[in-house]
């Protein structure tokens, strides 16, 4: 797999001296289109990725939302390599927004690094590139002779060197270098890519330096919170403000109209929610008023049936639903029902997973300044393009009188590419004419989010007289309108073991629903993993087959593909591809570190094995549980591999990665968000048992190394873990687990 | 109401309401953003700092049973990254968001006080009362074996 980007270099001198350069990328058709209509290169600005002043300091530009994900060190890190530079040169600062500049800026569907990996190498060998040839030039000398190394360019005939700080001014008047002719570093002369680098902001983080979006602190700003009907979208009858208005340090309070547009299917971020704000010198004050608050609803100003809904009301409904033949086709091939009749083993079962809430530690918020019709954003969005566009609409003004700048964020995890608080900050700096930050309250943050789905799936496989899999079925109840599946609610045609199985249907049937659903870390993934995973397991021990055994004798099927055209057809790019040769090198990396052939415990002693691939990656687990006699479950041990190409770049950034997916999908096994009466039930963290420290599982991590394009590690170490967990407690107790959370399955963790 | 406060090593004045949590006193009144809001409710431990030596959830405790305490916040384990507690933080590489770390250092910070040598499982004690939700577990308890074992001695000279 080899991704290839068209892209576009600018250079330009520094004000102060020196040199800036900058990247453009674009669909090449529509680069030339700007550069025709312009006359000069496509995509003309003043911001550089990349600046060397005259004192040799290298000043980088990280250009996508920093979440935890270690992006601001990792982007950077792969300029800095081509660009040839020691580290410790090297000072990152955060770009703000500017998409026609740096390209995508979000961080979702780990894409930062496929997206990023060609087109930074490229500026930093352009860079490196521009000194050799002014080092020539000074030297009189030819290029060829010239060499670089740790940000000086050295002549090797003459021992001559110059900094890259002496050659700025000169190289800022060269022509740009063709970048067909760039040469990429070699992956063994790299010195940066593939070093254990700590995060560029750790000295901040050390001595506690304003550096999140809850810290942001401007000049006059007052402060907010905004109250919410516990119904979505239900509207304000009355409210006591006259009293809130009169608590101390209160500058304001009113109403927000604000709309929520339905439809059969509500959107993640479907407009400016109904509310109450509260302004005052303080947060702590804004708060106190707040706990004074009387409101009267109208509950059903948003859905007219948004009252009635509730978690047991979804599963009764899901339960009929899944008796029916499914709504809704995804993919059939071969004959599945055939193929099931005439199977000489036939299993059956349901599965079903629940609502889960993001609960990223910091809470949601925003500071806007609206002043003359234009305003200035400090945000923790992970997709500030689409924020910007969401403020443009909802208060009627131009996306360019809009800026924002990007702060380090406390936790994405999905929850923050929506962007309803960066909207709501926005509507009440301009209603109070004053820069506002605006911070929810956890409790906001449990009642207002765009939820993981919970679905429900009727699974049936067939297995031959071998014990080979030959049909699957697999019928999903979700929330949506015929086929159109609400937000991350819906499956796609290409879910393991879809293409890999000789006979294979998958369905959906929708119900409604009156609540935001939306992409959380892995999203869909995380719930599919579960089901596919946790079902494969026992129709191989139904067969009296390792599940090993079973799958990668799926995977080593030859594919069949989909179509390449009509409704189910081939979407995405060719290099995008789902390759079950990978899959089934981590699941046999993890098999032999973990001694998986050799599994034998204790009683109350088990090993689990799962597998995903997603988001470009792939992954595999094995996880040792011991289970006691009350069924309190401990997680001894994860053993987990992933495969996401050639070059690992920054270890630290990347098994972080890793050690965050197993303890987040250890926290899905015990988590759950219902409804009762349309509201949330759970309120704070006490009711939604993250993992903690005693509960953390001694982790190896490893990684196979493909001949692939790099890609990203954010979410393809996730699904596994959760059926790897839950076939470890079967290998230990007995109990198939087929409903999360555990607790709903009569277990816990210790 | 004005009080008197004792903030790493310094005396400052605050015009606030004495039920007023500590926290949005540090932040807001004070400027120290180190200790952070999570829940309000004193679960995830994001707010910790330490009250004379003890480990405290700053965002349940009112201002005015502060006034004359001895209050440590992030700020005050060293201005530079100097600390062994900073230092082995950095060394490990611990944040992934970072947002919980202040909580988690000074958690930490109150434990090697009393234990200068702390085992896994008195880690795992001590530290319950703070979560990460990135998962930054592991390198925390390694980080503070770090500080434990080479740097706390000096620290108590």
């Amino acid at each position: 797999m080899q991704l290839n980007r068209r892209h576009f270099l600018q250079l330009t001198a520094l004000a102060g001296g020196g040199l800036a350069l900058s990247l453009y990328e674009q669909p090449l058709a529509q680069a030339l289109g700007a550069a025709q209509a312009d006359g000069h290169a496509p995509g003309l600005s003043p911001r550089a990725f990349l600046g060397i002043d005259r004192s040799g300091i290298v000043t980088i530009q990280a250009k996508n939302p920093e979440i935890g994900q270690g992006i601001r060190t990792m982007l950077p890190m792969l300029i800095a390599e081509e660009l040839d530079v020691e580290w410790s040169q090297v000072k990152v600062e955060q770009a703000s927004l500017d998409e026609s500049a740096y390209g995508p800026q979000f961080a979702g569907g780990s894409m930062a690094t496929p997206i990023n990996w060609e087109p930074l190498r490229h500026v930093g060998a352009a860079g490196r590139q521009l000194m050799i040839s002014a080092a020539a030039k000074r030297w009189a000398v030819p290029e060829a002779e010239c060499s670089t190394r740790a940000g000086k360019v050295l002549h090797a005939g003459s021992g001559r060197s110059l900094g890259y700080g002496e050659l700025a001014d000169e190289a800022a008047t060269l022509p740009l270098p063709d970048q067909s002719m760039l040469r990429l570093k070699d992956a063994k002369d790299y010195r940066i890519v593939g070093n254990f680098t700590r995060g560029v902001d750790n000295p901040a983080l050390m001595t506690g330096k304003p550096l999140f979006g809850i810290d942001v602190k401007v000049p006059g700003m007052l402060q907010a919170v905004y109250q919410k009907c516990p119904v979505l979208g239900g509207k304000v009858k009355s409210a006591n403000l006259d009293r809130i208005k009169n608590m101390s340090g209160v500058r304001h309070a009113f109403i927000v109209e604000g709309t929520v547009r339905g439809g059969p299917v509500l959107e993640s971020d479907p407009g400016l929610e109904p509310g109450i704000a509260i302004v005052a010198d303080t947060w702590w004050q804004a708060q106190a008023a707040r706990k004074a608050l009387k409101v009267e609803w109208d509950t059903a100003a948003g859905s007219p049936t948004a009252a009635a809904q509730s978690s047991a009301g979804f599963a009764t409904k899901a339960a009929e639903l899944l008796k029916q033949p499914p709504g809704h086709t995804i993919r059939a091939y071969g004959d599945v029902d055939g193929a099931l009749k005439s199977a000489a083993k036939v299993v059956e079962a349901e599965y079903a997973y629940p609502f889960l809430s993001h609960g990223a530690l910091e809470p949601q918020n925003t500071t806007a300044h609206f002043k003359d019709g234009k305003v200035e954003i400090w945000t923790t969005s992970q997709a500030p393009g689409g924020g910007r566009r969401m403020v443009a609409k909802e208060l009627g003004i131009a996306e360019s009188d809009i800026t924002v700048h990007l702060t380090r964020t406390g936790g994405g995890f999905g929850r923050r590419l929506m962007n309803d608080y960066m909207v709501e900050a926005a509507w009440i700096s301009r209603t109070v004419q004053a820069p506002v930050k605006l911070v929810w309250s956890r409790e906001d943050d449990f009642a207002h989010d765009a939820y993981r789905p919970a679905g429900w799936h009727a699974m049936k496989a067939g297995l031959d007289a071998q014990g080979k899999v030959v049909a699957w079925r697999q019928h999903m109840a979700t929330f949506g309108e015929g086929d159109h599946a609400a937000p991350s609610a819906g499956i796609g045609p290409e879910e393991f073991p879809s293409g890999q199985v000789p006979n294979y249907f998958i369905g959906h049937t929708a119900m409604p629903l009156w609540l935001r659903t939306g992409p959380m870390r892995a999203p869909g993934v995380n719930a599919y993993a579960f089901v596919s995973q946790s079902f494969l397991d026992e129709v191989a021990l139904a067969a009296g087959r390792d599940p090993l055994d079973v799958q990668l004798e799926i995977l080593a099927a030859t594919t069949v593909p989909l179509p390449e055209t009509g409704a189910t057809a081939r979407r995405g790019p060719a290099e995008y591809r789902f390759h079950p040769a990978r899959l089934a090198g981590v699941l046999q990396q993890v098999a032999e570190e973990s001694g998986w052939r050799n599994r034998k415990r204790a009683p109350g002693t088990g090993m689990g094995i799962a597998a995903y691939s997603c988001h470009l990656g792939y992954s595999a687990q094995v996880v040792e549980v011991t289970v006691d006699a009350n069924n309190r479950v401990r997680v001894n041990k994860v053993w987990a591999v992933a495969d996401v190409g050639r070059q690992i770049i920054n270890p630290s950034g990347a098994r972080a990665q890793v050690e965050g997916s197993i303890l987040e999908g250890i926290s899905h096994t015990l988590l759950e968000v219902t409804l009762t009466g349309g509201k949330i039930d759970q309120s704070n963290y006490p009711q939604y048992p993250l993992v903690r420290m005693r509960q953390v599982p001694e982790m190896h991590i490893s990684f196979r190394i493909t001949e692939n394009s790099p890609t990203g590690l954010g979410e393809p170490a996730l699904p596994p873990v959760i059926p790897a967990v839950c076939n470890a407690i079967f290998a230990a107790t007995g109990k198939r687990v087929r409903t999360l959370p555990l607790s709903r399955s009569g277990f816990t963790l210790a | 109401m004005s009080l008197k406060l004792k903030v790493n090593n310094q005396t400052v004045q605050v015009d606030a309401s004495g039920d007023t949590p500590l926290l949005w006193v540090l932040r807001d009144h004070l400027n120290l953003m180190g200790a952070k809001y999570g829940c309000g409710v004193g679960s995830c431990g994001a707010c910790t700092v330490l009250v004379d030596g003890n480990a405290v959830r700053s965002c349940i405790t009112p201002v005015s049973g502060v006034a004359g305490s001895a209050i440590t916040t992030l700020e005050g384990l060293s201005k530079d990254g100097t600390h062994p507690l900073q230092k082995a933080w950095d060394a490990v590489d611990v944040p992934q968001c970072g947002y919980c770390q202040s909580g988690q250092m000074m958690s930490a910070a109150a434990l090697l006080e009393r234990t200068p040598h702390p085992t896994d499982a008195q880690i795992d004690i001590a530290m319950t009362g703070n979560l990460c939700r990135c998962g930054t577990y592991a390198r925390i308890r390694e980080a503070i074996h770090r500080a434990a074992g080479q740097m706390m001695p000096a620290l108590r000279d």
